[in-house]
């Protein structure tokens, strides 16, 4: 990349070459340490919920398990309960998103193709959720869904969530993006709104329901103060995270089961991470680059 | 150029930008054209109802409510009518002492952590952007953090600093009464959980605004011979301002926002409890535990008024960032 070649004197040219490899070695050891440092408590997590009971107090400590207990995967996942609040999270998450999708995907279109009085003001009453934060309405929250009958129900556990206002902003600006002829041409060819809405604008706005899709996916799957607040003990609706909470409140002797359990409610996270990498930096940084 | 849309006074941007593209006029009977008119206007409520209705009863109504219960005493024993104090209660709150420490550990917390995690952040982001060998295995790493939740962050770190089986006693730092029931320690490893957790985030932000600063810029820098440092600080952060803007106010509302990491490690039966009292675990015990709904109200209403600053902050910078753009 650097015009090495303008530089006439050789002797220059390598000091600035081992400059440049220094430079290089550099940036790879903070890079190393960076991931020491952010990986590290997850990997020790990993190797103490291996380790024997016996093993965990062991110093130094170690950092491979040699002899790993799988059996207490097996434990948390019976006696922890897991297996019961993996599905309850599953089938929350699930709910979320596809309420989430569905309602964006409807309020998106109309905000981006259909005329209506008072669409505008409507649309900024949409993007006012954003400035009012979920913790914020909690006292109410709470009393409206024992007054509904919802506290520990999924509907109790889902349907506040059913609706975004980011969601539905970003679905509204795919759809700006798709030129007005198309709409215009296939009106012409006598598709009315649903049609053209299912058939043309959903498929041209994959990239931006891709990118709600993970975005919602991982929020869901994370929550934590809303779970806590309308689940309780019985019927089970329970999700993991409140699971691991419980994990950890119960089975004080029983540390490596908690960390067990820790890392099988990360992991579909991580896989995630990996496989939807692309879509998951772009709905973080919605905002953020514009 | 637009006679042919007359009957369509709110043209959507795309659609004014290239007027040249709407079609020619075709008069059309009125009639037919008014109905359809009302058709699609219904379809439109149709499309926004749904979630209009979810916003309606479970942010706008709750939050209208905050001001209603903000006015009425919760009676001392259940069963009997709250009474109306006025604006007695809000002052009540606000001064008191329990408030005022609360509030002073969510300020100290978010100075711990807002910084902290996003100068980390950026400095990752710096290092890792570069093509070169092996830095998609770095980015993947440096953003692992986002996806780990409240409650997987905190029982990690409960562990980690554990007196017994943690790593933090095996390293000397072994202070008494243990780390999270210590009344100096408990909010700084609070804090110190919460900048790992928020690290990913960090990353990812500061990376797509590294993204976005054209390399010719940079490179054209170069060539007129300044060194990495002044290109970095002369010409990277100041294009970078935005994203770093952005990050701050994502950032205090993070750390504003925390609940999970008090909950999980700390809990109000912790020597340490007053100290890490933050406010939306003070709203929550203020909810389930005092049972009072207009304390717990006036709490809210604060907390609400501490991130409209943070986010209006952003408004008006964004705002002038497009003025410097035109």
């Amino acid at each position: 990349m650097q015009p090495d070649s303008r530089n006439a004197s050789g002797e220059r040219r390598s000091r600035r070459g081992s400059r440049r490899r220094w430079r290089l070695t550099a940036r790879y050891a903070l890079l190393t340490i960076g991931a020491v440092v952010v990986l590290a408590p997850l990997y020790l997590t990993f190797v103490s919920s291996l380790l024997p009971p016996s093993a965990l107090a062991e110093r130094p400590p170690p950092f491979f398990p040699l002899d790993p207990q799988w059996h207490d995967y097996a434990v948390a996942w019976s006696q922890g309960d897991l297996g019961v609040y993996l599905r309850n999270s599953a089938i929350q998450t699930g709910i979320i998103v596809c309420g989430q999708l569905v309602t964006s995907v409807l309020a998106g279109y109309a905000f981006a193709f259909l005329r209506f009085p008072l669409r505008r003001a409507l649309f900024v009453v949409f993007l006012a959720t954003l400035m009012i934060p979920f913790e914020v309405t909690l006292v109410t929250n709470t009393q409206t869904i024992s007054e509904l009958g919802w506290y520990n129900t999924f509907a109790g556990l889902t349907v506040p969530f059913l609706a975004t206002g980011v969601g539905t902003f970003l679905l509204r600006q795919a759809f700006l993006q798709i030129p007005r002829d198309l709409r215009e041409a296939a009106s012409l060819d006598g598709y009315g709104h649903l049609r053209f809405l299912l058939r043309i604008a959903v498929p041209l706005a994959r990239p931006a329901l891709a990118a709600l899709g993970v975005f919602s996916f991982l929020a869901a799957w994370n929550q934590y103060l809303w779970p806590l607040v309308v689940t309780g003990s019985g019927n089970g609706v329970r999700t993991v995270q409140i699971g691991l909470k419980l994990l950890q409140g119960t089975e004080v002797s029983r540390t490596d089961v908690a960390l067990a359990g820790t890392v099988i409610a990360v992991l579909p996270l991580l896989v995630l991470l990996v496989v939807c990498q692309k879509q998951l930096v772009r709905s973080l940084t919605a905002g953020a680059v514009k | 150029m637009r006679h042919g849309r007359q009957a369509s006074p709110e043209l959507s941007p795309p659609a004014r930008s290239r007027p040249e593209l709407s079609p020619p006029a075709r008069p059309r009977p009125a009639r037919p054209r008014r109905s359809r008119a009302v058709r699609e206007a219904t379809l439109g409520y149709l499309f926004v109802l749904p979630a209009l209705a979810v916003f309606g009863v479970f942010v706008f109504y709750p939050f209208a409510e905050n001001f209603r219960l903000a006015l009425y005493q919760t009676p001392p024993y259940p069963g009997l009518p709250s009474r109306y104090v006025g604006l007695h209660q809000i002052g009540q709150v606000l001064t008191s002492s329990g408030f005022l420490q609360s509030l002073g550990s969510t300020l100290l917390f978010v100075v711990m952590v807002v910084p902290a995690g996003l100068l980390i952040g950026l400095l990752l982001a710096v290092a890792a952007h570069r093509r070169l060998r092996a830095m998609s295995v770095y980015r993947v790493i440096f953003s692992s953090t986002v996806v780990t939740s409240v409650a997987v962050s905190a029982l990690v770190f409960g562990t980690l600093m554990d007196p017994v089986v943690g790593l933090l006693p095996w390293l000397g730092l072994n202070p008494s009464p243990p780390i999270l029931q210590n009344t100096t320690w408990a909010l700084p490893a609070i804090a110190v959980m919460s900048v790992w957790q928020f690290l990913g985030l960090s990353f990812v932000v500061m990376s797509a605004g590294l993204s976005a600063v054209p390399e010719e810029v940079l490179e054209a820098a170069r060539v007129d011979g300044a060194s990495e440092r002044t290109v970095f600080w002369r010409v990277t952060v100041p294009l970078l301002s935005p994203t770093i803007f952005f990050g701050l106010v994502v950032a205090t509302i993070y750390a504003f926002q925390t609940f999970g990491q008090v909950d999980i490690l700390i809990g109000s039966s912790s020597a340490a409890f007053e100290h890490v009292n933050l406010l939306v675990y003070d709203i929550l015990n203020t909810i389930e535990v005092a049972k009072t709904s207009g304390q717990a109200a006036v709490l809210s209403l604060a907390l609400f008024l501490l991130t409209l600053g943070v986010t209006l902050l952003q408004l008006r910078l964004v705002e002038r960032r497009v003025h410097y753009a035109a």
